[in-house]
Parts: structure tokens; sequence; C-alpha cells
């Protein structure tokens, strides 16, 4: 690990050093980027709308574009399909004076709405604009975006039905955003100090050793039907090992009785009765020479099935005369085996030399 | 319970229910009618398939013939020819190892391309998650993406906007390093109560890879970045969510911050960003961008979607935090674990993986009482900053019921919290960022549970 730390030292000491001033160590190593480029790129738009194109769009050309790209997946206004999640909902006009949404203090408050938690208005400009429609992204035109963001913000209630929503207004427009006000910085859990926020983690356990804790009470526990909700879990576990996964398709035995050893997980694919033949050739030697799917002295089962599909009885004439000169200058010597085996053998092979 | 009855290795009677349901009533019906060859063979299908278990289960006994078959009669594989080399030119696990799969969790998402897979942790050894296995989160579908068409751009407040081909990437001095990654959700449908049954679906959304990449610092210098006034790096994706993060400059002139193409020797996979991803040690999967295209140096922070609408935390103030990042310490016994049965009373190896958004594991204690008592679990090599931390102890199962949990330390001194503490701060509507102490409740008939203590 020292070495870990000191590739970070140095690290550190070349971005102290380097700050501000251009690499020349790597030469030769990438490109300036033409305008183009990054143009083509650089879309993002930031909660101080920097990055935001000029453009305009209206309420009633957003419920248009809406109804044709959007409403499949979040429905006609926002209140979502059984697909997603819902948009809008959840807000009120008096969040929008106060710029927090009074439904988020509320436990019993079934869900939360996008509008309900977004406090900047750039946020779906953005988004839309990179990833929506989500089967074509990045395909709406600005003036197309900030219609759509009109049509949301309308259905909210945000701004009028008459709005037309554009980069000269939409910073007025942030100043309605209901929930505007309702994000914090005031935690322990972003890795710098850009926001100046505090330094200790919310809680301060103990590694206590002995006699810790009451005796513990189990408080919550998976309710019986779900045992099975997520599939028989013998077949979502390694099939040896110290513990087994538990057959969920059965009921679980009487706690106090005697430990059931579980089922089998799922095994590998059926046999397809392919397996005993293939057991066939081990037994009669043949796999010495010939694959199953593979060349080996002679060629493979595949490559003979190839070759002679459908003539079986010619194939148990090869099989116990043996042979030279088919497949190359090696010799398949005379073999032994019983005539009931090289009809199975020969069958097989004829019929397409399966695993 | 005394002693003797306290043994691995006693015979047990042969299990009733290694035919399912069906198969049993299938059986006794045909059975009436007198068709001793169907029951015979519907047996003999299940022992086939379930061989090997299935002898397992009944505790390694020796056998009434005087010797196990398995040892007795030579297998096909000791008596013939196996296979040769290359017959797969990437190889695959075993067939008997299907069971190990990553897995959706029913109901959790509503399309597979904005959803999560789990990894098998409760099947899974060591640190180091199998590319193959890694958990999966996607916002708008996974690519697999030519590399040699990627491009990587930095602009913003840069001297020069420079673009970069993966040559190029791939032509400077890299660095590996093994980290972790957990989605800032894992663990969140057991903030307010318990859902689900297994370690899968619980914790199943952390993975530990080594990545080789070059740090980001290495190219924002090639550019000429303002790292002074240049507070703040947004990362972008190139697919179709073109997913944003905000990422602070402190912790990428800390050399911490890789752009990564390699993840355990080999190429990342495409689930998990090929040909380019962002390595942010410590910090949620989601600012780890996938099929990362730019980043630029900006001096505010972005308010990207997923730092705007999703991944905030909502507090019990009604407030919601926003750009939490940090992983903090957090650990989890793998097996035994919800949805697993103990085959018999005697000993175990308990184990499980720690890890810390702020550094190293220090320790991890285990107790089997429910907090009451706490045991000092062995850390297995190697412990390294801010990658998962195999632990082990050892624990001799007597039979009677047992909850089961794991406590961790990190190199800070923070002590991963209960349940009770976490809620007491932060409530249990805020989804993100649970790492608090799982309870697994080992019942008397050997089958784990998934429980929450008071």
């Amino acid at each position: 690990m020292s070495k870990f730390r000191k590739v970070l030292f140095v690290a550190t000491l070349l971005a102290a050093g380097l700050a501000n001033a251009q690499s020349t160590k790597y030469v030769n190593v990438g490109r300036d980027a033409t305008p183009r480029e990054v143009a083509a790129w650089d879309i993002d738009v930031r909660p101080d709308f920097k990055g935001l194109p000029k453009g305009s769009g209206t309420v009633a050309k957003g419920q248009d574009i809406w109804e044709a790209k959007c409403a499949q997946c979040h429905g006609v206004f926002g209140e979502a399909t059984e697909v997603f999640s819902p948009l809008i909902g959840g807000t009120s006009a008096d969040d929008i004076k106060t710029g927090h949404v009074a439904n988020l203090n509320r436990k019993d408050y079934p869900g939360r709405t996008t509008i309900m938690k977004v406090a900047t208005v750039s946020t779906l400009w953005d988004y839309i604009n990179r990833a929506m429609p989500w089967t074509a992204p990045k395909s709406l035109k600005p003036d197309e975006v900030y219609s759509v963001v009109a049509y949301l913000l309308s259905l909210a209630n945000v701004v009028p039905e008459d709005f037309t929503l554009s980069d000269k207004n939409i910073s007025e427009v942030q100043n309605r955003m209901p929930n505007r006000n309702g994000m914090t910085h005031e935690h322990a859990m972003w890795p710098g100090h850009e926001f100046g926020s505090k330094a200790k983690p919310d809680t301060a356990n103990v590694a206590c050793m002995s006699n810790c804790a009451p005796e513990a009470k189990v408080a919550s526990f998976l309710p019986d039907f779900a045992r099975n909700a997520h599939g028989n879990l013998a077949e979502q576990n390694r099939m040896v090992g110290a513990q087994h996964g538990a057959n969920t398709v059965v009921p679980e035995s009487k706690a106090g009785a005697p430990v059931v050893a579980p089922v089998a997980p799922a095994t590998p694919k059926a046999d397809n009765g392919n397996k005993a033949v293939i057991a066939l050739l081990g037994k009669n030697g043949c796999t010495a020479c010939h694959g199953v799917d593979k060349k080996v002295v002679g060629p493979g089962f595949n490559e003979v099935a190839k070759k002679h599909a459908g003539k079986a009885d010619y194939l148990v004439g090869k099989i116990k005369a043996g042979g030279v000169g088919v497949w190359g200058q090696i010799p398949m010597p005379v073999q032994t085996l019983n005539d009931a085996d090289a009809k199975v053998i020969a069958t097989w092979i004829a019929q397409g030399a399966a695993k | 319970m005394k002693e003797e009855n306290i043994n691995s290795g006693r015979v047990q009677k042969a299990p009733e229910n290694f035919l399912d349901k069906a198969g049993i009533k299938k059986v006794f019906a045909e059975g009436k009618e007198g068709r001793r060859d169907f029951i015979r063979s519907a047996f003999a299908a299940a022992a086939a398939g379930a061989a090997a278990p299935v002898a397992l289960a009944q505790g390694n006994p020796v056998p009434t013939e005087g010797g196990d078959p398995n040892i007795l009669n030579l297998p096909e594989h000791a008596t013939n020819l196996g296979q040769g080399v290359a017959t797969e030119g990437y190889g695959k696990p075993s067939k008997y190892e299907a069971n190990l799969q990553r897995r959706q969790s029913p109901g959790l998402t509503q399309t597979t391309q904005a959803s999560v897979s789990f990894a098998p942790l409760q099947s899974l050894f060591g640190i180091v998650t199998p590319s193959g296995l890694h958990f999966e989160r996607h916002h708008q579908g996974w690519w697999d993406i030519d590399p040699s068409k990627h491009r990587f751009m930095i602009n913003g407040m840069v001297k020069t906007p420079k673009v970069f081909t993966m040559d190029e990437i791939m032509r400077l001095p890299s660095v590996s390093r093994f980290h972790f990654i957990e989605c800032g959700a894992n663990t969140a449908v057991d903030w307010g109560n318990v859902a689900v049954p297994t370690v899968q679906y619980t914790h199943g959304m952390v993975s530990c890879s080594e990545f080789t990449g070059v740090p980001l610092i290495t190219l924002l210098e090639l550019a000429g970045a303002d790292l002074k006034n240049g507070k703040f790096v947004l990362a972008e994706g190139g697919d179709g969510s073109s997913m944003t993060r905000t990422i602070p400059m402190s912790l990428i002139t800390s050399g911490e911050v890789l752009v990564a193409y390699g993840q355990n020797g080999e190429m990342l996979r495409p689930e998990n960003g090929y040909p380019l991803r962002l390595v942010v040690p410590g910090v949620q999967g989601v600012s780890w961008v996938k099929y990362l295209r730019r980043v630029e140096v900006g001096d505010m922070p972005y308010a990207a979607k997923d730092e705007a609408v999703h991944y905030i935390d909502l507090q019990p103030s009604g407030q919601h935090r926003q750009y939490t990042s940090i992983q903090e310490c957090k650990s989890v016994v793998t097996t035994p674990s919800g949805g697993q049965v103990l085959l018999d009373k005697g000993f175990y190896n308990i184990t499980g993986l720690a890890w810390s958004g702020k550094g190293k594991i220090k320790k991890v204690d285990v107790s089997v009482d429910g907090g009451r008592n706490w045991r000092q679990a062995r850390l297995e090599t190697p412990v390294l900053s801010k990658a998962l931390t195999r632990f082990n102890i050892d624990w001799v199962w007597d039979g009677k019921p047992a909850i089961i949990q794991s406590r961790a330390t990190d190199e800070t001194g923070f002590v991963q919290p209960t349940y009770k503490q976490l809620r007491g701060v932060r409530g249990t509507r805020s989804i993100y960022h649970n790492n608090a102490i799982q309870s697994w409740l080992v019942q008397e008939n050997g089958e784990v549970k998934n429980v929450q203590v008071s």
C-alpha cells in the first residue's frame, strides 16, 4: 500500500505544481477539439443557464409534442401511466410562494413527483434535451424542448396556459419553482470541501463488544407470502456449499423440526438422450480419436455427421470395418464393439451428432 | 444441546422432498395405478438431476453398501479422454454454476432498460466480482460501442479543449487499482422494513473490480484545466441517457479518479461502460459515468437530473440532501444469509464483505445474538482503500435460533450504524445510502431469514 500512497502523493504534488499550466509531457497525445466538435457535444445546461440555447416555446405547442411523443409513458397530464412515475402533482400555489413543497413533510403522502422534488428548472430543460424521448433521445429541437418544459410547468400551475417560455424569461420561472428552496448541502457525504459542508457523519456508533444491547427482538420480518416472491431461492445458490438455497416452492418445515435437507437446485439442462450415446463413445474408446464437435486424430463426429448425414447403415459398416483415405491417411482400425452399440452410435452420427 | 449432538457429520434421513410437490403427487397417483416403471424413471430422473446435492445434503454418511458409489464406481471423467485446449476460445464457468446469475428484483422497476440487476453475493468468494456477474444499472439500455470510434472530450475551463481516441488514452501511463462500486440505492428497499429475501437483493448492487485506466488529472492537465477556479467537473456519458454527474475537483487532483478501460484484466464489459468509464473511488455508482464521452471543467455544480430529481436524500425536515456521494462504511454477512438453509448443526464459517468510501476497513465484528455480544472477525488480505474487504469468523451452530450481524469500522474510526441510529437522523424516506447493520435470523429449521431487530 505504501506504493499506492506514494502514487497519490506524487499525483497531488503534480496537481499543485501544474495548476493552470498545460502539461507538455505527453507529446502527441490528444488533439485540440474543433469548435464544431465542442458545440456538437457540449449540451449541458447549468442552474445559472450557462449552456442554454436561445429559443422559445409555447404551452400549446408543448401539449402537441407531449401528446405525440411523451404521453404514452408519462400520461397526458404528466400523471404517468403504469409504466413510469408521475412527473406532475403534489404541489400548490403556496409552494410556489415559499419554494418548499409542503407535501414533502407529510409521511402519509403516497409518492413524490418530479415537480415536487426538482429545485432547478435547468434540470428539466437539460434532461429532456439530452435523454428524451425515451426511444429517441436528443431528437427534439431547442424550441420543442422549451415547449415541452412550458407545458409541464403549466400542468403544475407554475406558468399560465398561454405562456411562452424562452431563454429570456426562464430565470423568472426559476423563481416560481415549487421546491426551489428544498435542497440542502448540509451533510458529510460530498467528497470535497467545495460546499463548506459539515464534516461530521450523521451517526456515531461505538464498537461495543459485550452485553451491548438488550436482547434482540425481531421487529421486521419478511411476510410468508414473499418468501417465494423472487423465485425459488434453491435455484439462486450454488449447488454445493456450506449452505444451500431454501426450496421456497414448498412450505418451509416447522420451527423446531429436524433440519431438512434442501431440494437440489436447478441442474444443467435435461439430458436429451445424447448423454447415453456419448457415454457409449467413451466406453468403446471412440473419443480417444474423435471429438464430438472437433477433430482429434480422426475427424470430429460433427464433421462425419455432415459428410454422411442420414447414412446410418454405411456408418455401421465403417465403424465395424475401419478404413483409410476418406479423412486422410491415418487409418482407423477395425472396431470390436457389439452390433447394438455400433448401430446406436451410427444412428446418432447420421442424425447430426448432437451433444 | 449436548456436545455429541453437535456433529456436522451425523447421518440424516433421506430427504423427503427431493421431488417437487407436483412430482410427488404424480408419482403417488401413477403408483396407485401400478405403473412401477414410471415411478422408477421419475425417481431416477430426480436422482440423476440431483445426485451431488442429495448426497451432500445427507451429511456425507457412509452408505449401507459400505462405500460411496461416487468413489466405488469410477466416473466417466476418470475413465475417458477429456476435452482439448481452446475448445472454448473464451472460457465460461462450469455448467454446474448456472444458478449464479445477476437477477432483477421483481416489481422494482418497470422496464429492463432503466433498471438494475443484482450480483449474487451469496455465492461469491474473496473480493473480486466476476465481470459477468457485476451488478448492472442502466438508465437507457446498454450498448456495445465500437472502441475505434469512441472519443473522449475535455472542455470548459481549460486552455484548449481536447479530444482523445481510445488509442491515445491507452498510450498514457496507466494505473490499476481495486475499488468497490456501490449504487447509492443499494439496500434501499429495506429502509422502512424488510422487503426482500436474500443478500443478492438487499446488498447486490455492490461489486468490486481491478480497474485499469488513466488518472483523470493527467488528461485535465493535457488540456490545461484551471484547477484553481474549476472546482467542479461534469462527467457525461455517450449513450442515449448521456448520464451526467458533478465530481469535485479536489477528488480529481488527489489522483484517485480514473478514466478506466480495463476491468479484471480484460476490457470493461459492455454492461459496465465499454470502452470507457469514470471510476470515482468511494463515491456511489451513478457518478461512475459509463460510455464516458466528455468532461467539462466548471465553477459551479450542475444539478443534473441524477443529482436534482433522483439520488437526492429526503430528510425528516422535508429538505432533500443534494450531492450526497460518499458511500459510508458498511458490511454484510454473505453466508449464512437470507434464503439459505444450514444443512446441519455444527461448524460453519461466517463470511462476508465490508467496505468504506472513506478508506480502508480497520475491523469487522460479528454477532450471533442480534447485537448483544460481538467477536472480531479475521480480515483476509488484501485490505485496500475503498475496496471490498473479505472477513471470516468461525461459528458452531447449536441448532437454536440465532441472529447474525456484522459491524464494520473504517480507518477514520467510523462505526457502521444500527438501523435505529440511522433512522434517528435520516428517517425512513431517504431511499439512498442505507448502510445500516444487516440482521439474518437463523431459524431452528435451518432456514435463514432477512429480519430487522428493534
